[in-house]
């Protein structure tokens, strides 16, 4: 086995070295880590979320989703937000809930 | 008033109780005062790695239990006259202490000592909570593995949350010969994974199991490699700037044919 290693790290043929497998898988289980132990952390993405978001649509806050998701080799995080109603022209009424003057 | 340090890991076996006792005679041999206090009860160890297992009369437990003053608990190292050992109890459990206990022990022991030690048990439950009670600074112990790194990981977000925050992290047992052929995690992809201090890298050394055979600290074994290191740790902790030691000798054999041949 040693040999055969050798003979591949010779040619070059190893794929990937141990070390960085290592350091991959590292990187993708803390992300979850990170995330399953500190709930609060999803939570006030969330809300952040919802404040942005609310800026330019109206949405279903209750039925708003924020996971992470993994594949193998990578993690991302998915939202599936509910749009109730766009808002009309954003950019020409900034300020929707001013009175406007007669 | 002294300083008070906690060793921890999350993981057992990473080398918690090496490192408390090279750290604590290193900051003794340096002429300070210290105590080492080894928290891990039922599991005690750290009187066996100083060489100091003979001399226990009484623990932690009897002392926060009232059955003996806190002086009498003290047990003195065999070779250094200001490094002192407060032993866990072996036949208590874990909650036989509390946290506050810990922090009212602690408060008398600063006004004496210069430095606190704390040996921290394995584990994230009442244990590491008594252990960090106390603490103002934590040292985190792993090594490059991802095992440890991952139960590092966890006891730094812990330990942030108990306010103890800017860790510094020890790598202990690397091996050069394994980081250089592309099998080990070296020191960057640890500290850019944990995104921490690195106080110093411990190799991988015979030379500490035979200094724990014989009970005698590597760090006062001038020829070893990992007491070295250790005796940097130690100057690091009292502030001096010393550079990390060099492990990674040149490339070896393979690596140059590889890089001659342009592959990665």
């Amino acid at each position: 086995m040693a040999m055969l290693d050798f003979i591949n790290r010779i040619l070059g043929k190893e794929s990937q070295s141990s070390k960085s497998v290592a350091k991959e898988r590292l990187r993708l289980v803390l992300v979850h880590d990170r995330a399953s132990i500190s709930p609060h952390l999803l939570n006030a993405l969330k809300e952040d979320l919802i404040k942005v978001i609310s800026e330019y649509m109206e949405i279903d806050q209750s039925a708003l989703e924020v996971n992470l998701n993994s594949e193998d080799n990578s993690v991302a995080l998915i939202a599936n937000i509910p749009v109730i109603k766009m808002k009309r022209n954003y950019a020409e009424q900034p300020e929707t809930n001013q009175p406007t003057a007669s | 008033m002294g300083e008070v340090i906690v060793i921890t890991s999350g993981k057992g076996g990473v080398g918690k109780t090496t490192t408390t006792a090279n750290v604590s005679t290193g900051l003794a041999s340096m002429g300070n005062k210290v105590v080492m206090i080894d928290t891990d009860i039922g599991l005690r160890n750290l009187d066996v790695v100083m060489g100091l297992e003979n001399r226990i009369v009484y623990d932690i437990v009897d002392v926060t239990n009232g059955n003996c003053r806190l002086k009498q608990a003290l047990i003195k190292d065999r070779r250094l006259d200001n490094l002192f050992l407060l032993p866990a109890a072996q036949t208590k459990d874990k909650t036989a202490v509390s946290p506050e206990q810990m922090k009212e022990l602690v408060k008398t022991l600063k006004k004496e000592f210069d430095y606190i030690i704390i040996d921290c048990p394995a584990g994230i439950e009442q244990g590491f909570k008594n252990a960090i009670a106390a603490a103002e600074r934590a040292i985190v112990v792993t090594n490059p593995e991802v095992s440890a790194v991952r139960d590092a990981d966890r006891i730094i977000g812990l330990l942030e949350a108990a306010e103890l925050r800017e860790p510094m992290l020890v790598i202990n047992r690397l091996r050069p010969e394994m980081v250089k052929r592309g099998d080990m995690m070296n020191i960057f992809d640890v500290e850019d994974i944990l995104a921490v201090k690195i106080l110093g890298v411990v190799p991988e050394d015979e030379s500490i199991v035979v200094s724990t055979n014989r009970g005698e600290p590597a760090v006062l074994d001038m020829s070893s490699r990992a007491g070295q290191a250790y005796r940097n740790i130690v100057k690091r902790i009292t502030g001096e700037d010393v550079p990390l030691m060099n492990l990674e000798a040149a490339d070896g054999f393979i690596t140059r044919i590889k890089k001659l041949f342009g592959v990665k």
